[in-house]
């Protein structure tokens, strides 16, 4: 039954483990930062939930896996939020790639982000020239 | 057991140099927001791993404490950014206003 409990929880321990790492490789490799937020936020949902079940099987008694499902329940509350905030902020502020985009919403006339000011990336492409200062 | 020891480590110190690379590297302040909530989120993981392969319930309350961390931290910093951004008027002069916390600011000053 042991052997069992730990081959179970160390199979989840090493699933959560590599999508760590998956992170870290979409974090360097992808081009602009949606992309690279959608790499991120895998070990931010489902690589904490297995690393915490993984975790909560190893350790004995009630009390620490209670704890550790409330780390769970606070990424899963979290995590979309703050991944709004950011992506909303990135669109924004010229920080997204919008000749990879399929679908953008968002453009065409009247949009907000008809000019930028402040923290653009180097590589973004101008979209529109500078209006005349009036 | 030893050797998934090691790997597993070693999957999330990966993990952990290549989000630090990012946050060297990353070109503007946004990437490094996202680097530094996804290291957070690899360092709280690799804390649950040394609980989970020590036995250890030592360090679970550093754990929801990190994890907290981690959600304010981007928040304030993707809500600063968002503050930065200034008047934005379209082609034909018409003002478009301004977003939110800008909006918030002005009006209270």
């Amino acid at each position: 039954m042991t052997a069992v409990s730990d081959v179970v929880a160390f199979a989840c321990l090493l699933a959560g483990a590599a999508l760590c790492l998956t992170a870290g490789l979409g974090l360097v490799r992808f081009p602009d930062v949606l992309s690279r937020m959608h790499a991120g936020t895998k070990p931010q949902v489902l690589g904490v939930l297995l690393v915490m079940v993984g975790g909560a099987i190893r350790l004995d008694g009630w009390a620490n896996a209670w704890m550790l499902l409330l780390v769970a329940a606070f990424q899963l509350l979290t995590a979309p939020v703050s991944a709004h905030l950011i992506s909303r902020v990135a669109y924004r502020r010229r920080h997204v790639r919008r000749d990879l985009l399929l679908v953008d919403e968002y453009g065409g006339p009247g949009r907000q982000d008809a000019r930028y000011h402040g923290d653009e990336p180097g590589d973004a492409p101008p979209e529109q020239p500078a209006p005349q200062p009036s | 057991m030893t050797i998934v020891q090691f790997a597993l480590y070693a999957l999330i110190g990966g993990g952990a140099l290549l989000a630090l690379v990012r946050l060297a590297i990353g070109p503007s302040l946004l990437d490094r927001v996202v680097a530094t909530d996804t290291l957070l989120v690899i360092i709280s993981a690799g804390l649950a791993v040394h609980v989970a392969l020590e036995r250890d319930p030592t360090v679970v309350p550093v754990l929801v404490v990190v994890s907290l961390l981690a959600f304010v931290g981007s928040v304030s910093v993707a809500r600063y950014i968002g503050g930065m951004l200034l008047r934005a008027r379209s082609e034909d002069g018409r003002d478009l206003g301004l977003p939110v916390a800008a909006e918030e600011r002005e009006a209270g000053s």
